[in-house]
């Protein structure tokens, strides 16, 4: 080998130390890395089983199996489009460089999924890989259905091949280059997702396994609680640290004790779970929202006890820009308590005072109140913002409650000035919203 | 007191049963109760009674019934007209009652329509004349049985306070008394009416018939009654316009603890339920497929695009004097074109209509401003002749144009049909906001030409739906809707060369229909827009500029002139602070109104205050009138601020008050009203107020940023400071 | 379910589903018309009731919230101090057109001056600015309060 081959060669090894080493770093650990335990492959796991359906459904034929599990996965928010036909896609995420539709997940032969092979399902629930060999963009969490086992993902196959087929072309996705180049989903996927099942962890409790399963390889938990890195994929180093996803912010659900779930009680994260709503801590809306209303709430009992046991484990991860302690109940009277911003007054006084109270603890229903909430202790006020633009709907087991979106009728301004008020008024720290960044969490929300 | 049961099916006992006159206010606080309630009462007998015409019913204890051929929506009419017609009956007004007419276009027809219709602001206008006829008429016919009783001449005799005088004698004998002889007596063919100067009960500001039993929840509006075996319906109706029910699953709405039945009609799906909760939970679990129908892309900006371009098109004339051509020809000229919104009524009451159809008959109860049109649409509807509807008017919780429509008597009555028990239909607040009969988009282009700073050449385009085409279709001439030319043609100006057109632009598929302030509400605000942007060009100030083509209209002027001097007219004000004027002779009633407001750095509004000026001719409520006013301007400055109903996917955006939004009380600035006195026939009212707000706020905001809006309702993120029209 | 109310100093049991709103059960089970329905999403007020003495939309407040408090609508506000005083000033100045909202402004009205006799500006903006009126009485409205909590005639 001459020199110049020889310097060529080390700089080839050099590069490929150099990449590999990026790559290692940007991939950080896997989601379940932080517990550091024995893992087992699960065919070798005896204490219990930690996948597939609850005990109670361990009899159900393999499509009402594959019901609940497409509930745990969430699947139907997803690829539905409000008004229209259940799983029939077109949802549209608008994302900053373009808008995504989802797909057509029934069995339409053109249109849907009528076409795809056991194999072929495998491959895009946990490869990322179409039948037609088109790479999917990660905003389908395939990363974490990797975790899934054959059974279950071919369970919820069955369940999706049993409901009737819907013709619906979702619409072209308009995303600009170089986000419009699937075939660089492959480089993404080779790097994020090591396409490996779940592997239960011997020095866990088999709730804790189970709970791991049903957070990460269904439930996805990290994919809006969990910050992303540079590449858009998870960032397991600040592992549910919480993040902003679709314009709302998803709060820190780690073990920290000030701005975390540290410091809930068991019943507090059973209710927020399993009705989306926890007295002191308010109610789940948006995203959070039809996450319970869909699929959480549709959760055994001892599945949800199980997701405590294992979000308990998660390490403390501070979120600096949270108080400590959120904020009292504000004065009876509108006339305590801050009294800045007369435009967010007026707009609180108008379309928000009858069911929120002037101290916060809603005279209409708990789910109401707005004391003790993350939300208008955010500084950010991100949540509020987004909560009074776009409204929320929530069917609880008392029926639906809702608020309206007030993004309609409303300005910008109104609504910065009144996310300001609620978060002075009700709040640790006054959020300093202005119309532009109203007017940019109007962008970043869903369709 | 008012009677909650119309005349033609109601007893005696009804109205009288539930306390004593024992004093002015209290003669009208007796508790109305929920007459839908009780069985069927026998029809309403004259026998014993004094009953001189459609209007007047006097029985033997001087208990005087007065029968309304307008209906009261809050205008404050049933007192009004009964203040008219007591008055020249010389009743004691501490006896009077007032009836709900029913349906009878003959009897009770609005004299201006001939049809039995309440609206565009005609109540007092078009009854003034007849009503005093009838009321001189039962009086002289008392007092003539009186004259006859006591032998004497009929003109040595005085009527006052519900009893006639016989001065000579002293002798005095009570209408209770007379009732009986007087049936007998022969009307006299010229009655002589009052002179106003005597008026008793005209112009004064007399308690309000109506409010008693508006403080305690007793008032039983069309949405209150409650009938035995009765049921309560919600509906919703193809989102779509024009489209239609496709398939219908109602398996799980028949669960719903509560669910009677679920009907299915042509367009829209009802569920039937022990109460509204059960229906609405019944309809939210009810599957509908609709067939959308060929509308199903329709959206508001499509509508824009098409009335574009059919005003730009040669409409036609509805008055021309002068040399249009000629005039604009020469001098400085100036063009603009002014567009509106389409907008829902949003009636604190939603429409709702209680039907109990059986073999042979069909009863009616609701709140409606078109009686007659109820009853015959009801009876095509039931498939009854007319004679078998029976029409219960009650009070309505707001009407504002929307109950000008029998639509929803129409859908309860198609539902009513599938069951043999009497069934509430209620519209929820979204679907009556969705499935409104909307104020019509009005584009309106004006051409002028100033010479010597004043308007020499006047050319007003009016583009929009023909609304009086559908309501009436015999009004609609020679391509003209005179509803939406009205204070096109009627401007108060005197403009030398002057000439409105016409053009009918339908929008499809989206009803349209009267909304208070009816066709001047488009007219007012271009007109006076336009007045301020050529008062501008001209370098005058806009109230001098009015003032100054003012001068062959004294009543108009004479309001501007007393608005200007009480809101302070030139008087310095603080940066983005602005006054603006608008002047109107709409509906017969002249009012100048000054708006004060502020617009801060960002575009946000703050009304300051607010000056009407109103010369209705003679005031028969000056009270009531200036409570028009008062909330007219707020009807009207709610519209400029945020009325808008737009259309996305053929369907209709908004659905309740959060979305379409209303003003509040900590938006209301100081408002005052001043009513002159004139002894010229009353005007309307009801309307006037609405006409006000928009352009004289707008002409504020003009004057405040000098951002010249040119559409409603106002963008508020023009009027940012560093924005300039 | 059967469920015990405790209505204008009444005790009434009735059967309705828990999450039925109270606004419902006055009108369709009680036959109390005077609690109006106008939006059904708390934006409008004209639902509005005292519970405990405060006011509250009653279209969306579940029934079974209500158990074992007391509530006053409309037809016994009178028996209220507050409510008397309101309802003479609302007549006296004729605030009232349709008056379809004007039970629930009535009801929002002598909450405020049950809690706070002599209201300014700032406290009728924040007790009543949920109370829309179409016919736009709202000038007589906040006079109307001030005259109720000052006792002066008009």
């Amino acid at each position: 080998m001459s020199g110049v081959m020889r310097i060529l060669a080390s700089l080839v090894v050099i590069a490929i130390v150099a990449v590999a080493l990026g790559v290692w770093y940007i991939r950080g650990p896997g989601p379940l890395d932080f517990a550091g335990g024995t893992k087992v492959a699960l065919a070798d796991y005896r204490a219990g089983k930690p996948t597939g359906v609850p005990a109670s459904l361990e009899k159900a034929s393999l499509v009402e199996r594959g019901e609940w599990l497409a509930k745990a996965a969430d699947c139907m928010v997803c690829h539905t489009k409000p008004g229209e036909k259940e799983y029939s896609g077109g949802l549209g995420f608008k994302l900053p460089f373009g808008m995504l539709y989802s797909t057509n997940i029934t069995p339409d032969k053109e249109t849907g999924i009528g076409n795809y092979s056991d194999q072929d399902f495998l491959n895009a629930v946990r490869r990322g890989k179409r039948h037609d060999g088109a790479r999917l963009y990660p905003a389908m969490p395939y990363a974490s259905y990797a975790y899934m086992t054959d059974e279950d993902v071919l369970a919820v196959k069955a369940y999706l091949f049993s409901l009737p087929p819907v013709r619906a072309k979702a619409p072209e996705n308009t995303l600009s280059f170089p986000f419009n180049q699937r075939w660089a989903m492959i480089f993404w996927s080779a790097v994020f997702n090591p396409d490996t099942r779940f592997t239960p962890d011997t020095s866990k409790s088999p709730e804790w396994n189970r709970g791991a399963y049903l957070a990460e390889a269904l439930a996805h938990c990290g994919e809006c609680h969990t910050p992303r890195n540079l590449g858009f994929a998870l960032d397991n180093r600040k592992k549910f640290a919480g993040a902003i996803t679709a314009g709302w912010r998803a709060f820190n659900i780690s073990s920290d004790k000030a701005t975390g779930l540290g410091n809930w009680r068991d019943q507090d994260l059973i209710s927020y779970l399993s009705l989306g709503h926890a007295a002191g801590h308010g109610s789940a809306s948006g995203p959070m929202g039809e996450a319970v209303d869909h699929s959480f709430s549709q959760f055994a009992p001892e599945d949800i006890r199980a997701i405590v046991v294992y979000l308990r484990s998660v390490p403390p991860q501070p979120s600096p820009d949270l108080p400590a302690v959120t904020a009292p109940a504000a004065p009876a009277s509108h006339r305590d308590g801050v009294t800045a911003d007369a435009r967010g007054k007026r707009v609180f006084a108008s379309a928000c005072v009858s069911c929120h109270g002037w101290s916060g603890e809603s005279p209409m229903s708990p789910m109401a109140t707005l004391t003790g909430t993350w939300a208008v202790n955010d500084p950010a006020a991100i949540n509020v913002a987004q909560i009074v633009l776009s409204g929320t709907k929530r069917h609880t087991p008392d029926g639906a409650l809702s608020m309206p979106a007030f993004g309609n009728a409303y300005t910008d301004d109104e609504i910065a000035a009144v996310a300001n008020y609620v978060t002075a008024r009700f709040g640790t720290e006054g959020s300093k919203l202005t119309a532009k960044d109203v007017a940019e969490l109007r962008e970043q929300t869903a369709e | 007191m008012i009677a909650d049961k119309t005349l033609s099916s109601v007893s005696r006992r009804a109205l009288l049963t539930g306390g004593v006159a024992t004093g002015f206010l209290l003669a009208f606080h007796l508790p109305l109760r929920a007459a839908v309630n009780e069985p069927v009462q026998p029809r309403d007998a004259t026998d014993g009674k004094f009953a001189p015409n459609a209007f007047i019913r006097i029985d033997e204890t001087g208990h005087t019934v007065l029968i309304m051929p307008q209906v009261e929506m809050g205008q404050g009419t049933y007192t009004s007209i009964s203040a008219v017609l007591a008055e020249e009956l010389d009743a004691d007004w501490a006896k009077v009652e007032v009836q709900h007419a029913p349906p009878n276009d003959k009897l009770y027809g609005n004299p201006t329509f001939g049809l039995q219709v309440t609206g565009n602001s005609n109540s007092i206008r078009a009854w003034w004349t007849p009503l005093r006829k009838a009321g001189a008429t039962a009086r002289a016919m008392l007092v003539q049985a009186a004259a006859a009783e006591w032998q004497v001449e009929p003109a040595s005799c005085t009527a006052s306070k519900g009893e006639v005088t016989h001065a000579a004698s002293g002798r005095k004998l009570a209408y209770g008394a007379l009732a009986q002889a007087a049936q007998g007596q022969t009307p006299p063919k010229d009655v002589v009416l009052k002179d106003p100067k005597d008026f008793v009960y005209i112009g004064q500001p007399l308690k309000r018939l109506d409010t008693p039993d508006k403080v305690n929840g007793k008032t039983v509006y069309g949405i209150d009654a409650i009938l035995p075996g009765m049921k309560i319906a919600t509906v919703a109706t193809c989102p779509v316009f024009g489209g239609k029910v496709g398939k219908v699953d109602d398996s799980a709405a028949m669960k719903v603890p509560g669910v009677r039945k679920v009907v299915v009609l042509d367009d829209t799906v009802a569920v039937i339920g022990d109460h509204m909760w059960a229906a609405k939970k019944g309809l939210e679990a009810v599957k509908i497929e609709w067939n959308e129908g060929p509308h199903a892309k329709l959206t508001t900006k499509d509508i824009w695009q098409d009335l574009r371009a059919a005003s730009a098109k040669d409409g036609a004339v509805a008055k021309s004097t002068g040399d249009i051509a000629k005039g604009l020809a020469s001098g400085d000229k100036f063009e603009a074109a002014y567009e509106l919104p389409f907008l829902a009524h949003a009636s604190m009451e939603p429409i709702n209509a209680t039907v109990h159809v059986k073999p042979d008959s069909c009863e009616i109860w609701t709140g409606t401003q078109i009686m007659t049109r109820v009853q015959s649409e009801a009876a095509k509807a039931a498939g009854l002749p007319v004679d078998k509807v029976i029409v219960n008017n009650h009070l309505l919780g707001g009407g504002f144009g929307r109950k000008l429509e029998p639509d929803m008597v129409i859908t309860a009555v198609k539902i009513a049909k599938q069951v043999d028990y009497p069934i509430k239909v209620i519209w929820t607040r979204e679907e009556d906001i969705q499935h409104d009969v909307y104020r019509p988009v009005y584009r309106d282009q004006i051409t002028a030409s100033l010479v010597d700073g004043k308007v020499a050449a006047w050319k007003y385009k009016v583009a929009g739906s023909a609304v009086v085409a559908r309501w009436l279709p015999p009004a609609f001439q020679k391509g003209i809707d005179i509803d939406a030319v009205d204070a096109a043609v009627d401007a108060p100006y005197d403009f030398a060369n002057f000439h409105v057109e016409y053009v009918r632009a339908e929008p499809p598929a989206v009803p349209t229909g009267f909304w208070r302030g009816v066709g001047p509400n488009n007219n007012v605000f271009a007109v006076e827009c336009a007045m301020d942007e050529l008062a501008r060009k001209a370098g005058k100030d806009p109230v001098e500029f009015r003032r100054s083509m003012l001068t062959k209209n004294p009543r108009m002027l004479a309001v501007l002139n007393h608005a200007a001097e009480k809101a302070g007219w030139g008087q310095p004000l603080p940066a983005r602070v602005g006054r603006g004027v608008c002047v109107q002779p709409s509906f017969e009633t002249f009012i100048a109104t000054i708006v004060e407001a502020e617009i801060d750095d960002i575009g946000e509004i703050a009304l300051r205050r607010v000056t009407s000026v109103v010369d209705t001719g003679i005031a028969v409520n000056p009270d009531t009138v200036k409570a028009q006013i008062e909330g007219g301007l707020i009807f009207g400055l709610t519209a400029a601020l945020y009325g808008e109903i737009t259309i996305e996917k053929g369907r209709v955006q908004q659905s309740n008050f959060h979305d379409y939004r209303m003003m509040r009380i900590n938006e209301t600035p100081k408002i005052e009203v001043i009513v002159v006195k004139s002894g010229e026939a009353p005007g309307g009212i009801g309307e006037a107020g609405v006409n006000a707000g928009p352009p004289a706020l707008r002409n504020a905001i003009y004057a405040a940023t000098g951002v010249a809006l040119r559409r409603l309702p106002i963008d508020r993120k023009a009027l940012a400071v560093g924005k300039k029209a | 379910m059967a469920t015990t109310l405790t209505i204008n100093g009444e005790r009434k049991t009735l059967d309705a589903p828990p999450e039925m709103p109270l606004l419902w059960v006055l009108r369709d089970i009680l036959g109390m018309t005077g609690t109006k329905f106008g939006c059904g999403i708390a934006q409008c007020g004209a639902c509005t009731v005292h519970v405990d003495g405060k006011a509250v939309r009653s279209c969306v407040l579940p029934v079974s919230a209500v158990e074992n408090r007391a509530i006053t609508t409309v037809e016994a506000v009178g028996n209220t101090p507050a409510g008397a005083k309101v309802q003479k000033a609302w007549l006296d100045l004729e605030v009232i057109q349709c008056g379809y909202c004007q039970s629930g402004q009535i009801m929002a009205a002598a909450a405020l001056l049950a809690a706070t006799p002599n209201p300014d500006d700032s406290d009728i903006d924040a007790a009543m600015a949920g109370n829309i009126c179409r016919c736009g009485t709202y000038v007589r409205i906040r006079e109307a309060i001030k005259q109720a909590a000052s006792g002066r005639q008009s």
